[in-house]
């Protein structure tokens, strides 16, 4: 329950900071940190048009996509904490309801119909395919080292006091933050900010939503961001007190929204065919992480 | 001879064009082409003469800075011979002639509407059923896009014929922008008017505009423009160069999201149109430069201030390169992105900096010097990629090099002449070509007089002209997602092409 509280208050603040940290760095004062919930809750006031060429599948995609990302909001853990829903092997749970919500929101763009659209779908199903072996290879290893298969007891059972095991997480920091920015289509896999359709992933796919559905397709973007800065918090904190744990979660979210604005300000996106092998990386990343576990069990010789 | 040579800027009776039929007419162009990768067509038009079409060639010779001009006349239902069979340099000149005159053309590769005139001669055709070029295939997908650009800056149609990602063949289709101002040049009596239309040409290009239009119109009325005139005009073209270039320097790295570079090269063309503001009254520059007078004279106080400007310009123009041109991600985005060869550059006559991407050298400040540009000694900036990345850098280095030449010229600043010319009459029965090296390339206006010393015919190329099909060869081959990126590195106008 406790995780469920400091997501929802990191999710307000995550995308602020990021948008201000870009704003400095390129010498500009800024929007307020709280500027994106403005913007969400404007569109929320907002009525939906839809296009007459689109069926039911893209009324209720963006419905399905929002509830998607809440639900594995509920199994996120916070140390000692227990998420609201905890079970045996709940980060199978996790990968594959947010690959259910981007399954509804990949045909869902396809449906309008629109060439950009059915491009950006394509870039999306690709880099969430290529980024899904990281993620896995992520887990595994931790359920490997632990013993666990849920992310309460994973994370629970992970003890930072060993050099190998500091690597470890940093590694796996890299890569859960890494999975974030492709998930979220972020830099350098892709521009939020541009306005030229032929180069976006993410942002093409919703050129069709408006309103309410646009909002709840920014709201969970926000709320995706502080999970996986969530999952990341839980790699470090372990059995922490709460008076340590929970300032720590704030610093480690806001570290990484400023870390994801000064990657957005200070480098260009990649080129679009070097993003197939730069997710990749991310699994070769995780493949040491893997060899790591092995070698802290001692199942090397 | 069946040709006469004339200079830039040099007015002739029309009727010392030497005439000829129409086979030796296309031989002897084409001929001038053949080989010779000096010359270049700058403009070939037809104009109503009587029942029938004359057409006029004019060929630059970038190494003698001398114009070959002959012309022809035919009739509007004949079947010709096409220039363009022979030499693609004629490509969109012939296309340009079918679309006014219904001049039939056997063997042209493409004979496409250019920009649906508003006095074109078939207006059955309507720019909502253009041709498009389709290829029949499942693997294939079309992307079409426009005519409302994403970024809303001009309208224009493109249609990419793409294999996934990969684009394999791009259609341009433009003439949303058509406003009919050759027409309307004629048209409009007051020449202060016709000034206004030449400022309207192309928004960004006003300087380079207004001033070729200035030269045919002061070399028509057998004046010389006075040297204090030139020398603004000079200053303000180059101010106009480095406004630009900066400006879209800042734009291309806004495309491949490097957002330091956007911003700040974005605020260092704020300080040079706000000199030209504090010049002119105009930002854009509209306003400055009038045919026959010194508007707006270069006092010693303004020249005071830009040196100032250009002062703190300089390093964070500088500093700001440095850091780009040493990014990996931006490098990784700019190399090899984009390529056109010097072949094809050569064959399709691109001019300005689209020919000097890829080796070719095609500079009238050097080749056809006009105002002060003579005595600056100019040598053009070349690169050999033909990618993205020359062309970024040739604006990079033509910054570095206009601000040099203006520090030279504001030196020492001319006294005003005070007695300027008095603007008579138009001589009659007279051609004139003008040329000017804007910061896109070469601009092209052609004036012909009638009997009575009235236009009887204005004539406007736009680098644009030549230039939009170095972009659409460019796009080959690359991911569809670079395609904003080669698109900004080009930087086109849609409104110099629609005219």
């Amino acid at each position: 329950m406790l995780s469920l509280i400091l997501i929802l208050i990191a999710a307000v603040f995550f995308t602020g900071v990021i948008i201000r940290v870009k704003s400095m760095s390129s010498g500009r004062k800024g929007p307020g940190i709280l500027q994106p919930v403005f913007d969400v809750v404007r569109l929320f006031k907002k009525g939906v048009v839809y296009s007459e060429t689109t069926s039911f599948i893209f009324q209720i995609a963006p419905t399905i996509y929002f509830s998607s990302v809440v639900m594995v909001m509920l199994v996120v853990p916070f140390g000692q904490s227990k998420g609201v829903l905890s079970f045996d092997g709940d980060f199978i749970f996790f990968a594959y309801i947010l690959a259910l919500g981007k399954f509804f929101s990949i045909i869902s763009a396809m449906d309008t119909g629109s060439s950009f659209e059915g491009m950006g779908a394509s870039r999306e199903a690709l880099y969430s395919m290529f980024a899904e072996p990281a993620f896995f290879i992520l887990m595994g290893s931790l359920a490997l080292l632990t013993g666990h298969t849920s992310f309460h007891e994973m994370f629970a059972a992970l003890h930072i006091g060993s050099y190998i095991s500091y690597a470890l997480a940093i590694l796996g920091t890299f890569v859960l933050m890494m999975v974030a920015m492709i998930e979220n289509s972020r830099m350098p896999i892709d521009d939020p900010k541009t306005h030229l359709e032929l180069t976006m992933v993410h942002e093409v796919m919703i050129l069709d939503n408006s309103g309410f559905d646009l909002g709840l397709i920014l709201t969970a973007g926000y709320l995706k961001f502080a999970i996986y800065g969530a999952l990341v918090v839980n790699l470090f904190i372990g059995m922490f007190p709460y008076h340590y744990s929970i300032p720590m979660f704030f610093v480690i979210q806001f570290v990484l929204a400023s870390g994801v604005g000064l990657i957005e300000s200070f480098m260009a996106r990649f080129r679009m065919s070097h993003n197939a092998q730069f997710i990749f990386v991310l699994t070769s990343v995780s493949l040491l992480i893997f060899f790591g576990a092995l070698l802290i069990l001692g199942k090397f010789v | 001879m069946n040709y006469t040579t004339i200079v830039n800027n040099q007015t002739i009776p029309v009727s010392a064009i030497p005439e000829m039929g129409y086979e030796e007419f296309i031989d002897l162009n084409t001929g001038f082409l053949t080989d010779s990768p000096e010359k270049h067509c700058v403009n070939y038009f037809g104009y109503p003469f009587g029942s029938r079409v004359k057409l006029i060639c004019c060929i630059a010779d970038d190494s003698t800075h001398q114009i070959q001009v002959s012309s022809c006349t035919v009739k509007s239902d004949d079947q010709l011979d096409s220039f363009t069979a022979r030499n693609f340099n004629f490509e969109k000149f012939e296309r340009e002639i079918h679309e006014n005159f219904g001049v039939a053309y056997k063997n042209h590769p493409w004979l496409k509407p250019v920009r649906y005139a508003k006095n074109r001669f078939d207006k059955s055709q309507t720019i909502a059923n253009y041709p498009f070029f389709a290829i029949e295939s499942d693997e294939l997908h079309e992307v079409g896009v426009g005519p409302i650009h994403a970024g809303i800056i001009e309208p224009g149609h493109f249609r990419f014929i793409c294999n996934g990602e990969q684009i394999l063949h791009l259609e341009i289709q433009l003439g949303y922008q058509h406003r009919g101002i050759e027409q309307q040049f004629l048209e409009k009596k007051k020449l202060l008017q016709r000034t206004t239309l030449a400022e309207s040409i192309a928004g960004d290009t006003v300087v380079g505009h207004t001033t070729a239009f200035s030269h045919v119109w002061e070399s028509l009325c057998g004046i010389k423009a006075s040297h204090d005139m030139e020398y603004a005009r000079t200053i303000a073209l180059e101010l106009e160069r480095m406004a630009v270039h900066t400006g879209d320097l800042s734009a291309v790295c806004t495309d491949i999201a490097y957002q330091l570079g956007s911003s700040v090269f974005g605020r260092l063309r704020t300080p040079i149109i706000n000199f030209m503001q504090e010049w002119g009254g105009n930002r854009l520059s509209k306003g400055l430069i009038r045919p026959g007078r010194n508007q707006f004279p270069f006092t010693p106080e303004l020249a005071h201030r830009l040196a100032e400007i250009l002062d703190i310009y300089e390093p964070d123009f500088l500093e700001m390169n440095e850091q780009l041109f040493q990014l990996p991600s931006a490098l990784s985005r700019f190399e090899r992105t984009g390529v056109v060869s010097y072949e094809d550059v050569l064959s399709i006559g691109t001019v300005g900096m689209a020919a000097r991407m890829s080796g070719l050298n095609r500079d009238v400040r050097s080749s056809h010097p006009f105002s002060l540009y003579s005595e600056l000694n100019h040598e053009p900036i070349i690169k050999h990629h033909g990618d993205v990345y020359s062309r970024v850098q040739i604006r990079r280095q033509e910054v570095r090099q206009s601000m040099q030449y203006i520090r030279n010229l504001i030196a020492n600043v001319p006294e005003i002449s005070g007695n300027e010319p008095v603007l008579g009459s138009l001589n009659p029965n007279s051609f004139t070509l003008s040329l000017v090296e804007g910061w896109r390339g070469e601009i092209c206006h052609c004036a012909i007089t009638d009997g009575q010393g009235e236009l009887a015919l204005y004539k406007v190329k736009d680098p644009s002209f030549h230039n939009w099909l170095a972009l659409a060869l460019a796009v080959r081959n690359n991911e569809i997602s670079d395609f904003p990126i080669c698109n900004k590195s080009f930087n086109l106008s849609y409104a110099g092409h629609d005219l």
